[in-house]
């Protein structure tokens, strides 16, 4: 049980910022359900990336505890009802911080790869 | 709040249909694109991955993990109590009694020295005090002040609210029968500085605090209770005090105990035309002040000093060198501090070693179990985990405990108090408070650590496979050293208590077996308040007491009768410092002695030896030449190896025939030493050897001049030789001494054995206490030994079934095991032994007339020790030699 646990919880650290920012990303357009979020993170980036559900989760109720996500029950025409999760002011605003940061990173680590190539030219 | 902890089984039931959602919808899907239902609902779950570790994962992220882990933690715990309740009955009574007894302890050191006074705003009280140049404040105490110079400080002061206090007694005798009482002259601000509320009446005014105003009284509130049966219709109603007759005011409030008494009758200072009121040589008055609102109290310091230096330059004469302090008023405590602490760290010793007990006790029921928890690891359970459910299992423990001591310290608190030896100050404000309280969860928190920790750091978490495999009957060296460590730590820890407890054993045995220096049996003392009528006309107090003497001898039962004004081993001395030659240097430089004027009766009537020359006979009178009577110790210190009899003392301060009792001329005339007699113990039988203070000397009553002789005469007491047990002749002798105004009252009567044994009372109370807890300490180190012996030994009947099978005989295993006590007793021992010595120390510190540790207090306690450890471990040795050697290999 630890073990697992760790497995996990270190994947989801590991991917932490990265998959906050996608969730928050993603429910920026609408409000959807877990499942439905997966999937939508792994159609638009082109099935590239996919949601480890084990993750997934616990990443939402986290999101929830802190309060940039809010969940509400809804019925549903197919059968279950589903925990339709949108997303709050505050991760509106948390969104904007982690775009910011993760555009910062970007640039500097491309700037870190380009002149790599600089250095090689005679 | 949806978070709430409350909430958590709707939110477990939400989760979980979150996920069932979830994978519907992805099985759906599947279907949807073609799958058969079998194989979607296949892909979908392996999909998702392991439901169990995602909804926990997820659970954890509500973030009140702890808390559920926490109650599943005691809810285990409580479980696996119940399936020992032996275990856990003796635990909880151990620290039960551990934490009960701290508790108790902490309550009265708590009440006594810690609580602050019982006033309002207490930290601005202070207390104004003297200091004279070379005034030991160590062995003589604050000095007071005059009460002129306490008047001065009172108009002078702009940052202080000033009140004085003197001690004083006498007789009441109306109404009803007369009794000698104690009574405070107070200035009429003290109970407004103190601030504290009135019970009936009204305080003293300011106009009444002057010589001719209308005599006013106010009553103690225990006296009033007591005399007056607590009628609100006293006041307006008259008493008489000292042959004064004075109009009750007011009754002050319960329990007020300024200075640590409470008296019966408060008067006015400002009435008494009494001389030493006026003179600023002596200093009778305690100062209290409150600092005014927004005075600091080092700008009363200030203000206060420069007010003595004034007092010291304008009344040279009488105030030079002597200076003013202020300080914080502390509670009037007097020396019982050292007692109390040392009692706590007592009571801490036993409280150490009952919890080295419960650890132990928990360590082996943890090792016990450690298959058990092995597998808890295996099945994934961290090593924060099993070291919570360990402390949860302690805490728990002794928590419970710590109850069970309260309500034991709650039960057994008052008894104690009563228990005492003497009046413990401020006994009265000792109780259970939230100080107490606080303490004793601090307390059981710490034991639980204490307790929880051992097993907690055992936790398995490294070797799970080998433990698995291995079943549980290996014992590592790791886990017999803790084991041992606690044998060791709780035999130290005993051995602590055993020789102190054998030091005040061996000092109360001595001081008995000391020679007093008269005879104590048979031997009544009492104080006696002449009539008001004879005090007020020395001249005829010398026939009263005469009369007193002849009248008492006249009692069938009476051997012989003196008059006496200090008693040895009473409360109540006086001394003076003397030189051997006319050149007397200062006060501060010169010996000490105590003094006493007596009867020519004294020496007979208590038996003291005479060594040399004479005692006082008839002839020795005023106008005679002045003489005095050495004790042999007097005798060396002054004279050395040469004879003392013949030679003179310069004695400065004695009472000297002299016109006047306000001017305190130095005694010009030097005392001639007609006889040496033996020593009298003072101090008490165990404090006298070491008391500063030992040189003493007798001078005639008679030749007390007649200034001094009211003054004298309200200190004297009598001291009857019976032939018959002394305490039957209280009520004749009452009966025969009471004059003929029936106005002379005997007070404080106590016969000489009395004194002689409550001069040890302290010692035989912290004896007794010593002698409990180190009772205490030896059977709960026997019970720890016992366990830790049987456990360990039961560990190794398949090592014992092999060394049997190959040969051993019981004898040897029996042994084995002994050696294995042994070893840890001694080790115990010789830790405890250096602890035992430093404690020795401070025993010989805190308490009078302690012997030293001699090499003969650890001969007895220690084989003591360890024949009580040997008893305990004899128990699993015999039964290791019992093993069978078929059975335990079989086991293994």
């Amino acid at each position: 049980m630890a073990k697992r646990n760790d497995r996990y919880q270190n994947r989801t650290e590991l991917l932490q910022g990265t998959l906050d920012m996608l969730i928050l990303q993603t429910l920026q357009w609408a409000p959807r359900h877990g499942y439905a979020l997966s999937k939508a993170i792994r159609t638009n980036s082109g099935e590239i990336l996919k949601v480890d559900t084990g993750s997934l989760y616990p990443a939402l109720h986290r999101l929830e505890r802190k309060g940039w996500i809010a969940a509400e029950w809804k019925d549903s025409d197919i059968g279950p009802r589903l925990r339709v999760y949108r997303l709050t002011q505050a991760g509106k605003r948390q969104l904007a911080s982690e775009r910011s940061h993760w555009e910062r990173l970007t640039a500097a680590i491309a700037g870190i790869l380009n002149p790599a190539k600089k250095e090689n030219l005679p | 709040m949806k978070w709430a902890f409350w909430h958590r089984k709707r939110r477990n039931e939400e989760l979980q249909e979150e996920i069932r959602a979830h994978l519907f919808l992805a099985e759906r899907e599947a279907v949807e694109s073609g799958q058969t239902p079998k194989q979607a609902r296949h892909a979908a779950r392996r999909e998702f991955g392991n439901v169990a570790v995602a909804e926990e994962v997820t659970r954890d992220m509500w973030g009140w993990r702890w808390a559920a882990d926490f109650l599943q933690d005691l809810r285990y715990a409580i479980r696996s109590f119940r399936q020992r309740p032996g275990f856990v009955a003796v635990a909880l009574l151990t620290l039960a009694l551990g934490t009960g007894a701290t508790t108790v302890m902490f309550s009265l050191v708590s009440g006594v020295l810690l609580r602050p006074l019982p006033y309002p705003e207490p930290n601005r009280l202070v207390a104004v005090n003297g200091h004279t140049d070379g005034w030991n404040t160590e062995i003589y105490g604050e000095q007071k002040l005059a009460y002129l110079d306490f008047l001065d400080c009172q108009r002078d002061s702009h940052s202080l609210d000033l009140a004085a206090l003197v001690y004083n007694s006498g007789t009441l005798s109306a109404p009803g029968d007369p009794q000698y009482v104690n009574y405070y002259e107070i200035s009429p601000e003290l109970f407004s500085v103190v601030g504290v509320p009135w019970a009936l009446g009204r305080a003293f005014l300011p106009e009444e605090d002057k010589i001719g105003a209308t005599p006013v009284a106010i009553l103690g509130y225990s006296f009033w209770k007591q005399r007056f049966d607590g009628r609100a219709d006293v006041l307006g109603s008259s008493l008489v005090l000292e042959q004064k007759r004075y109009t009750i005011v007011g009754v002050a409030p319960a329990g007020f105990k300024l200075y640590g008494y409470e008296p019966e009758v408060y008067t006015l200072l400002g009435q008494d035309p009494a001389g030493y009121l006026h003179n600023r040589a002596a200093q009778p008055v305690h100062v209290v002040g409150r600092l005014r609102p927004g005075a600091t109290l080092t700008q009363a310091q200030a203000e206060i000093a420069l007010t003595g230096s004034h007092l010291a330059q304008a009344f040279a004469d009488t105030n030079k060198g002597r200076s003013l302090l202020v300080k914080r008023l502390q509670p009037p405590v007097g020396d019982v501090g050292s007692t109390l602490w040392l009692l706590l760290g007592a009571v801490g010793l036993v409280l150490l070693i009952a919890c080295a007990n419960v650890a132990s006790l928990m360590l082996a029921r943890a090792i016990s179990r450690e298959r058990e928890l092995a597998m808890r690891v295996a099945l994934g359970a961290g090593r924060g985990r099993l070291v919570r459910q360990c402390l949860a299992e302690s805490a728990l423990l002794s928590l419970a405990g710590g109850i069970l001591g309260v309500i034991l310290a709650n039960w057994g608190l008052h008894p104690f108090l009563a228990f005492w030896p003497g009046d413990l100050p401020r006994a009265e404000e000792v109780q259970l408070d939230w100080r107490v309280l606080l303490f004793a969860v601090a307390v059981s928190l710490l034991t639980s650590i204490l307790c929880g920790l051992a097993p907690a750091w055992r936790a398995p978490v490294r070797e799970v496979e080998q433990i698995l495999r291995a079943g549980a009957r290996t014992v590592t060296t790791g886990t017999r050293r803790l084991h041992s460590a606690f044998v060791v730590s709780e035999m130290a820890l005993a051995i602590v208590l055993l020789v102190a407890a054998g030091m005040l054993g061996r000092t109360l045995l001595h001081a008995s077996s000391l020679n007093p220096g008269l005879d104590i049996r048979n031997l009544l003392v009492m104080r006696v308040g002449l009539s008001p009528a004879t005090l007020a006309d020395p001249a005829k107090i010398p026939s009263a007491w005469q009369e007193l003497i002849d009248r008492a001898r006249r009692v069938p039962g009476v051997q012989s009768v003196t008059a006496v004004d200090i008693v040895p081993m009473r409360q109540g001395n006086n001394e003076y410092g003397y030189w051997t030659s006319a050149d007397v240097p200062p006060e501060n430089k010169r010996p000490m002695a105590l003094a006493s004027s007596a009867t020519p009766d004294y020496l007979n009537v208590m038996k003291i030896p005479l060594l040399e020359g004479r005692f006082f006979d008839d002839h020795d009178r005023l106008g005679s030449e002045p003489v005095i009577v050495v004790d042999d110790v007097l005798a060396r210190s002054a004279f050395g190896g040469q004879d003392a009899l013949g030679k003179n003392l310069w004695i400065p301060d004695m009472p000297c025939p002299q016109p006047d009792i306000n001017k305190f001329v130095e005694c010009p005339t030097p005392f001639k030493i007609v006889g040496v007699v033996g020593h009298v113990r003072y101090w008490g039988l165990a404090g006298d050897d070491q008391a500063q203070l030992r040189a003493q000397f007798y001078y005639p009553f008679a030749q007390v001049a007649s200034p001094f002789l009211t003054r004298w005469s309200q200190l004297m007491s009598i001291a009857v030789r019976t032939t018959v047990p002394p305490l039957t002749l209280v009520e004749p002798l009452r009966r025969a001494l009471r004059g003929a105004a029936r106005d002379q009252v005997l007070y404080q009567v106590r016969t000489m054995e009395q004194l002689a044994h409550n001069s040890l009372a302290m010692q035989r109370f912290l004896l007794l206490l010593f002698g409990i807890f180190a009772a205490l300490a030896l059977v709960l180190a026997c019970i720890g030994i016992y366990g830790v012996l049987a456990y360990l030994t039961g560990r190794r009947v398949p090592e014992i079934g092999l060394r049997m099978a190959i040969g051993a005989s019981p004898a040897e295993v029996t042994w084995l095991v002994l050696r294995q006590s042994l070893g840890m007793i001694l080790l115990g021992i010789s830790i405890g032994t250096v602890a035992a010595l430093a404690a020795g120390r401070l025993l010989e510190r805190l308490v009078e007339g302690m012997q030293r540790s001699t090499v003969s207090t650890f001969f007895v306690t220690i084989p003591l020790l360890v024949l009580a450890g040997m008893l305990a471990s004899l128990v699993p040795a015999l039964r290791a030699s019992r093993v069978d050697p078929v059975n335990a290999l079989r086991q293994e």
